[in-house]
């Protein structure tokens, strides 16, 4: 489903991803863990098209196509999605119109007919029982004024009403409580099919007992260090990340 | 200092002179209430010329080159041989409003706004100061500044006809009051149009009027509107500008609050080529509340140039300020706020913010807060923001799929929204609203420009 070659990002001339190789299958759960500013979210944001960084080498295929030259709206048709670490606030367009906007582009794509106001509330109303967010919420502005929590359950709530094949949760956990953290990791695992597929970005083991991941990469300083199963993520929990750091630093 | 009229009857004239010439036939039509301001009109114009850019308050905008050159001047009524119900249509379904229309200034002489509200006048500024010349003498002149600015002492000078509307005592207008403005002729032509709005105590209204253009030649309007809001009294004025680019419009709305007063104004240009806003509330009563709130959406090399002036003349007094701007190409536009808060004027409360969205490197923008604060208990803020698509959104919201145009469009509604949030009238909230997208998809035909009568032009006539 997708897969990662060797790739080399940057931002004003500081190299960020330094080497990345990744591949994901269908019904695949994959946890991206790693100490703080090692490029976690850049990784994710490459994924997603930001025309920030400069993709400098590497290759990077989705679904057998190479998504490295397409548009990030090209990306989230072809079913890429990001939730993000930090969700923007767009004062000024509604939810609902944000929403529906976003469902329908991607049904164009995929030569579907766009959903009815009737459909699209009926959707929306099944889907927000499934992360058990704030009816008050789809009234308002995206994201403003939505609490840290809020704006995560928001990230799920997109993701479960586009469907993506592949999901990226950056950092999906932080900022939330533990009764948050359920509801979010139950509507990750309630919409997990054996034809899609999720990337869990975090720097906490916490997540992990809630979404059981098949592998568990460690990446720092722009560099996959290590690959392994679950187990690794408790190892990291016991140990912190010193040791990591200690066996890669600096080079 | 004078500009050149070229063309008028086949010769240059400069408007002094053309002024000057016409000056018997322009006085013998008219009621002797506008004929007493013209000598002083007369005297202050020779002095100070169409304002240019030399002058401070028309810093950004030199309004000279644009007034001389290949015009015909409207010094007589206009004479439509066609019925104006037959270029327009008026969608009343969607909005029921009373609806009068003037063609270049002009009162439009087969207007029927139907049966009015007891005791509420409206018509034609002309035929007002002929029958009822101790009303019209009493705010005449009081509030536009003849003597200081040029454009409105050259709106005196001819001053002729115009709308009128008299709110009496008490009287609560429901029905919004549209007033259309067209500008229509063969030739370029350069016109003016003097207009007078009367609130008296404890009346209410809502006025909407829209400005037009149904040919595709130039035009420049010189439009000045007095008005005056009665103790308790409460007036929303909205003015929708649609006109082609070749258009260039001076529109002067002067108004005085009462006591406990209460004043929206809001001046929508979605389309225009030169616009020039001026907006004077002199809140005259206590605990009057004075609000002034604005939107431009420009592109190609239209310019729009608002200025605001709020003087706070007594204590207690609220007004607030709120004017956006979209900026597409090569547009250029200004904001100057100037806030006056006048010795006694303890306790007043004035904001105001101007905040511009710039979408080209090549679009440019003036902000101005001008603040003349002489009291001391004083709650006074002003902000100005210009700034460009938050690349953040617009990276969000195409990761859910929707493209960078399309993006684009969400982002710059999302901009304009709050201003037209503050349109009280739900159907014309919900008019604007559907205008301000398309004009963002570019897809505003000015065929459907007007709001309310939705008019329906034929090819050649919509620009
Ligand atoms: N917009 C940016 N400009 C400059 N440097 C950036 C930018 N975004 C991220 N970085 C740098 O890239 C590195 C990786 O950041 P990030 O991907 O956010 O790490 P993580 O998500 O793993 O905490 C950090 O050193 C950070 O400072
Ligand atoms: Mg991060």
């Amino acid at each position: 489903m997708l897969s990662i070659k060797n790739l080399h990002a940057k931002i004003e001339d500081k190299e960020i991803l330094r080497g990345i190789d990744l591949k994901v299958k269908p019904g695949e759960v994959h946890a991206i863990m790693g100490p703080n500013g090692s490029g976690k979210s850049t990784l994710a944001s490459v994924l997603a098209g930001n025309e920030m960084f400069e993709v400098s080498e590497g290759e990077v295929q989705f679904n057998g196509k190479d998504i490295l030259e397409m548009a990030p709206e090209d990306r989230a048709r072809e079913g890429l999605f990001l939730s993000f670490q930090y969700p923007v606030e767009i004062p000024g367009v509604s939810m609902v119109n944000f929403l529906r906007t976003s469902i329908n582009e991607l049904r164009k794509y995929r030569e579907e007919k766009p959903l009815s106001a009737s459909e699209f509330l009926k959707l929306m109303r099944e889907k927000k029982n499934l992360v058990d967010i704030d009816s008050d919420l789809t009234n308002r502005s995206v994201n403003e004024g939505f609490s840290g929590g809020e704006k995560k359950k928001n990230e799920i709530f997109q993701m479960a009403m586009l469907e993506p094949k592949l999901s990226i949760l950056d950092e999906t956990d932080s900022g939330l409580d533990i009764d948050a953290l359920r509801v979010v990791a139950n509507g990750v695992n309630k919409l997990k099919r054996p034809d899609n597929a999720t990337v869990l970005i975090t720097h906490y083991q916490r997540l992990l007992e809630y979404i059981v991941p098949d592998y568990v990469h460690v990446l720092y300083h722009g560099r996959i260090v290590k690959t392994g199963g679950k187990e690794l993520a408790h190892e990291l929990e016991a140990n912190g990340y010193d040791w990591i750091k200690k066996e890669f630093g600096d080079k | 200092m004078d500009n050149v009229i070229k063309n008028i009857i086949g010769k240059d004239i400069s408007l002094a002179e053309l002024f000057d010439e016409n000056r018997a036939a322009i006085e013998s039509h008219s009621s002797s209430v506008l004929n007493s301001l013209r000598d002083e009109a007369f005297d202050a114009f020779q002095e100070l010329g169409i304002p240019s850019n030399k002058v401070e308050n028309y810093k950004y905008t030199n309004l000279q080159p644009l007034f001389s050159g290949d015009f015909t001047f409207s010094l007589k009524p206009e004479t439509l041989t066609e019925n104006l119900e037959d270029i327009f249509s008026c969608d009343v379904d969607t909005l029921d409003s009373i609806t009068i229309y003037l063609v270049n200034g002009w009162y439009y002489t087969r207007n029927n706004p139907g049966v009015l509200p007891k005791g509420l006048v409206i018509g034609s500024m002309a035929q007002m100061a002929k029958e009822n010349p101790d009303l019209i003498e009493k705010y005449y002149g009081t509030r536009a500044p003849h003597l200081s600015d040029g454009a409105v002492a050259f709106n005196t000078m001819f001053a002729q006809d115009g709308f009128f509307v008299h709110v009496p005592k008490g009287v609560a207008v429901e029905r919004p009051i549209q007033i259309v403005n067209i500008l229509m002729s063969e030739d370029a032509l350069m016109t003016t149009q003097r207009n007078l709005v009367v609130m008296e105590d404890n009346s209410e209204a809502r006025i909407m009027v829209c400005d037009h253009t149904l040919t595709t030649g130039k035009f420049v309007m010189n439009s000045v509107t007095e008005g005056y809001v009665g103790k308790d009294a409460r007036l929303d004025l909205y003015n929708l500008q649609n006109q082609h680019n070749a258009t260039t419009q001076v529109a002067g709305f002067y108004f005085e609050q009462h006591e406990n007063s209460h004043l929206a104004t809001n001046n929508l240009t979605l389309h225009a080529g030169v616009a020039r806003n001026n907006i004077e509330l002199k809140l005259a009563g206590s605990h009057a509340e004075g609000h002034a709130y604005g939107l431009y959406l420009l592109d190609k090399n239209q310019h729009v140039d608002n200025f605001s002036y709020i003087d706070h003349a007594v204590p207690d007094c609220f007004s607030d300020e709120l004017f956006k701007g979209v900026l597409d190409d090569h547009s250029t536009g200004a904001f100057t706020g100037k806030i006056m808060v006048r010795p006694d004027a303890q306790k007043t409360n004035a904001y105001q913010s101007n905040n511009n969205l710039l979408l080209t490197n090549d679009a440019k923008m003036n902000t101005k807060p001008q603040l003349e604060i002489y009291a001391d208990d004083v709650k006074c803020s002003h902000g100005a923001t210009v700034g460009q698509i938050d690349e953040d959104a617009m990276f969000y919201l195409r990761t859910r799929g929707i493209n960078k145009e399309e993006a684009t469009i969400l982002l710059m509604y999302a901009f304009a929204y709050e201003v037209i949030e503050k349109i009280k009238v739900e159907p014309l909230r919900e008019q604007i609203r559907t205008l301000v997208e398309k004009r963002f998809r570019g897809e505003l035909d000015k065929c459907h420009s007007c709001v309310v009568c939705g008019q329906k032009g034929t090819d050649v006539t919509c620009l």
